[in-house]
């Protein structure tokens, strides 16, 4: 054995300085460990300051000794390269082991083990940590916002349905996949409209059921006899026209009574509210921002000077304002503009508001992927005789589109973390009810739940679309 | 010029389709005002405004205009950007290099507070710092103080003020400073380009920045002294520091919310631009014999600042834009003073909003043309 050089830690005498150094470094962690864990400073009988850094100390001159290169151990070698390579990572590699270490037991407890379940008033919640009973009652309005809690089947049923119909292109067979873009770019939004509009609202209906099934069972009869060849289009237009046929033409009905549909009340869209309100909200502007983005980018590029400056115009003034004053524009200043006896749902302004306000950020980004795409795809589209819209739609959108999935993923995360301002307009979706339940007076006190709660929630559904559109663009990612 | 029809067309149904739009939407207007005999005008902004604002940094009380408010509301949105900037940019880069760096710990570190701050609103994030986390302070009579100095209370936090004796010449001795570095810098480089020669200059510039106001203490007759906070009684339970610097509560919730959110993205804008330049341009700079130190300094850095300032200014553009959600817990800022009390009192929704968004419009179109002028500047000229 050779002499030992403290300071300079070698292979020759590695299993001195391994053992030493593991000692050290675990009983500094030992020391934070018993500290947070048990409350237990084994280090107390030292002055404060000391005690309190030696474990830092302990842990330092320990990682010291243990970092010997190419020590021939695997682990050895891995943690050395990996937390270990100098004195300065040593120390923030400790810091933030006795950081988690430290702040483990309080979360812990605030969460889980002081915290109250059970119960149904604030009287449970006489703990130390979190009040989840809290949540627990106040749930439904959370989720629902004011919507009466009789008729919160609607939303469930609806969204059930549409979570189902918009699940639709994992299902589809290669004969209808040729279909599906239509199907989400115009049929689905369509429903989801029916859905929230007459279903959700409840609002004045001028769809009856009765005809409907009707004219939906004779147009599959009529289907079965029509050649393959026509059918799309067929079932496009003729279910709605015999419906139309039916209902005006044959037996001269008039509107149902407005505000009903069969026994379903009219819910006004000032008491809806909570996640639904954001998820509807979300939904909608997604659907309509993208088009207009869309549109605009193209127009930013256009050759037309007029057109371009329109749309530079038109997506500059949008992002350069925050969405506030958007949102207040649309509260205060566009009913000015409307004709005196010309009323628009609050809801729908703030949707109308908002897909703008996005669309504009949506143009740029897919400007971006327009710009990318190499001189070339634009010539050998037009040598092949395409036209403006030919050469768009079958070369230039579909490679762009392909190009900027993070950039409109990014796009859409902001939309959906932007729903809860809405506030502004005196809608409340689910951080607006947590400001209400917080100003209860018999629930005074639990902001905190409240906020991590939602926290919680939108962290989940964002970090959940970031990761899908990771999964997007490695799918659609082509070499070029 | 050959004009074509073909292309006339489409220009000219564009242009009638938001003409006829504009058109509709000021008509109604004109007719509902008049039928609700609202006048059309700026005249108000020089009335008195007679309401209060909590916190501005010019003199302001009731008596003045309505343009003063705005003035009031404008500074504080740009206060709370600058302070929100600073921060954010410190957080941001820290955290952008902390993603790339080795260590397995510190990465995951870095990686989970972008994840994490990122993908909650930040409105919810103010919310949290506003009502929840800041709530939780003691109050001013239970207050412990921070180095002795510093007081954080619920009802914000109090600093100690500096009181100046004969500021202007302090100040002129540290534009003297700024100017003589940039001096020996300009001469610095020279002399590098043309002899080869290496001066300090960051030592001469730490010496010119600390010794020029050092001898305006000495001889210019510079003083300076602080204004500590002390606990004042008002009433058998309420207590308010006085004297010092008082940060109210929502500046600091928001100021904290925005850095902290902001510097995820300025963090990915850090690491995007560092991973962005080409491992080779450092292989060859070790190779043609610089130290690691200079690697970084002379060929890194310059190709790395090429790719994070545009989006980092895009994000500096953001936080002041999101600084407008101040509104939500009574900060005054320009939407909460100028487009909430104000609009509430004068009932001129259109001439209001319209300045407010024409201010952040200015804003934001005035920092994006430094932008395209800075990027243009830069870019690299290729053959």
């Amino acid at each position: 054995m050779s002499k030992i050089n403290f300071l300079k830690p070698d292979k020759s005498n590695l299993n001195t300085f391994l053992y030493l150094g593991s000692f050290l470094f675990f009983i500094g962690v030992l020391d934070v460990l018993l500290n947070s864990f048990f409350s237990l400073n084994i280090t107390g009988f030292l002055p404060g300051f000391l005690s309190f850094l030696l474990p830092l100390v302990l842990g330092f001159i320990g990682l010291y000794f243990i970092r010997i290169e190419l020590s021939g151990i695997k682990q050895l070698d891995l943690l050395n390269k990996h937390i270990n390579t100098n004195n300065f990572n040593a120390i923030l590699s400790l810091l933030i082991i006795f950081i988690i270490l430290k702040s483990i037991p309080p979360i812990l407890s605030w969460f889980f083990v002081n915290a109250s379940f059970a119960g149904d008033s604030k009287d449970v919640c006489t703990g130390s940590g979190a009040c989840w009973t809290y949540i627990k009652v106040w749930m439904r309005r959370f989720m629902y916002g004011m919507y009466p809690n009789g008729e919160q089947w609607r939303i469930n049923l609806s969204f059930i349905a549409l979570a189902l119909l918009g699940s639709v292109g994992y299902f589809a067979t290669d004969k209808f996949k040729k279909y599906l873009t239509l199907y989400y770019v115009v049929i689905y939004p369509f429903i989801a409209f029916l859905f929230i509009f007459f279903f959700i609202s409840g609002g004045p209906v001028f769809f009856d059921f009765s005809y409907g099934i009707i004219a939906a069972i004779l147009s599959i009869i009529i289907g079965f006899f029509i050649p393959s060849k026509f059918k799309f289009y067929y079932f496009l237009i003729v279910p709605f026209a015999l419906y139309i046929l039916l209902k005006y033409f044959i037996f001269f009905e008039e509107y149902i009574e407005l505000g009903k549909l069969d026994g379903l009340n009219w819910v006004e869209t000032g008491a809806w509210g909570g996640l639904s309100l954001t998820f509807i909200i979300s939904f909608f502007c997604l659907i309509f921002c993208f088009p207009i983005g869309m549109a605009f980018a193209l127009g930013r590029r256009s050759g037309f000077p007029l057109i371009r400056y329109i749309s530079i115009g038109f997506i500059e003034f949008w992002r350069g304002v925050p969405l506030i004053t958007v949102l207040f524009m649309s509260a205060v200043m566009f009913p000015m503009f409307l004709p005196a006896d010309f009323f628009i749902d609050k809801l729908v302004r703030c949707i109308i508001a908002i897909s703008l306000f996005e669309a504009a950020y949506v143009a740029e980004v897919i400007r971006g992927g327009l710009q990318a795409l190499p001189r070339g795809q634009y010539e050998a589209a037009k040598s092949l005789g395409m036209g403006y819209w030919r050469m768009h739609i079958f070369v230039i959108l579909p490679q762009a589109l392909k190009l900027v999935i993070p950039g409109i993923a990014n796009t859409f995360l902001a939309l959906v973390k932007d729903t809860p301002l809405i506030f502004v307009v005196g809608l409340l979706e689910i951080v607006g009810m947590l400001n209400l339940a917080k100003t209860n007076p018999e629930w005074l006190g639990f902001a905190m739940e409240g906020y991590v709660f939602a926290a919680i929630i939108f962290w989940i559904i964002c970090y959940a679309m970031s990761k899908y559109s990771y999964n997007l663009e490695q799918k659609y990612k082509t070499d070029r | 010029m050959n004009f074509k029809l073909k292309d006339i067309g489409p220009q000219l149904m564009t242009v009638i389709a938001v003409v006829l739009v504009f058109g509709f939407f000021t008509y109604n207007a004109q007719v509902n005002m008049e039928s609700r005999g609202i006048d059309f005008g700026y005249g108000f902004l020089s009335q008195e405004s007679s309401f209060d604002v909590q916190f501005s940094l010019i003199e302001y009380d009731g008596s003045h205009s309505y343009f003063r408010a705005y003035l009031v509301g404008l500074l504080n949105t740009i206060l709370v950007s600058v302070i929100g900037i600073i921060l954010a940019t410190i957080l941001g880069v820290i955290v952008g290099i902390a993603r790339l760096s080795p260590n397995y710990l510190i990465n995951k570190f870095a990686a989970f507070y972008v994840e994490f701050f990122r993908n909650i609103p930040l409105l919810l994030q103010i919310f949290f710092w506003y009502f929840a986390a800041l709530r939780a302070l003691p109050l001013p009579q239970d207050a412990e103080a921070i180095f002795g100095i510093s007081f954080l209370t619920i009802k914000g936090l109090y600093v100690p003020a500096f009181i100046w004796q004969n500021f202007n010449v302090f100040f002129y001795s540290v534009v003297a400073a700024i100017i003589a570095i940039i001096v020996i810098r300009i001469h610095a480089k020279k002399l590098q380009e043309t002899q080869g020669k290496q001066t300090p200059v960051l030592l001469i510039s730490i010496g010119l920045i600390l010794i020029l106001p050092l001898l305006s203490f000495l001889i210019g007759g510079v003083s300076l002294s602080f204004e500590v906070p002390v606990l004042k009684q008002l009433a058998t339970t309420s207590f308010i520091y006085e004297g010092g610097v008082s940060l109210p509560p929502e500046l600091i919730a928001l100021a904290l919310s925005l850095s902290l959110y902001t510097a995820t993205f300025i963090a990915e804008c850090v690491r995007a631009g560092i991973q962005g330049v080409g491992k080779g341009q450092k292989e060859a700079a070790a190779s043609i014999g610089l130290t690691p130190n200079q690697v970084l300094k002379l060929v890194v850095m310059p190709q790395a600042l090429r790719i994070i300032i545009p989006p980092t200014t895009n994000q500096y553009l953001n936080l002041t834009k999101n600084s407008s959600l101040a509104a939500a817990i009574a900060y005054p800022d320009l939407v909460l003073v100028f487009a909430g009390t104000a609009l509430m009192q004068t009932g001129k929704a259109i001439e209001i909003v319209s300045i407010t968004m024409f201010t952040y419009l200015s804003l934001s179109i005035s920092i994006s043309l430094l932008m395209n002028w800075y990027n243009k500047k830069i870019a690299i000229t290729e053959k």
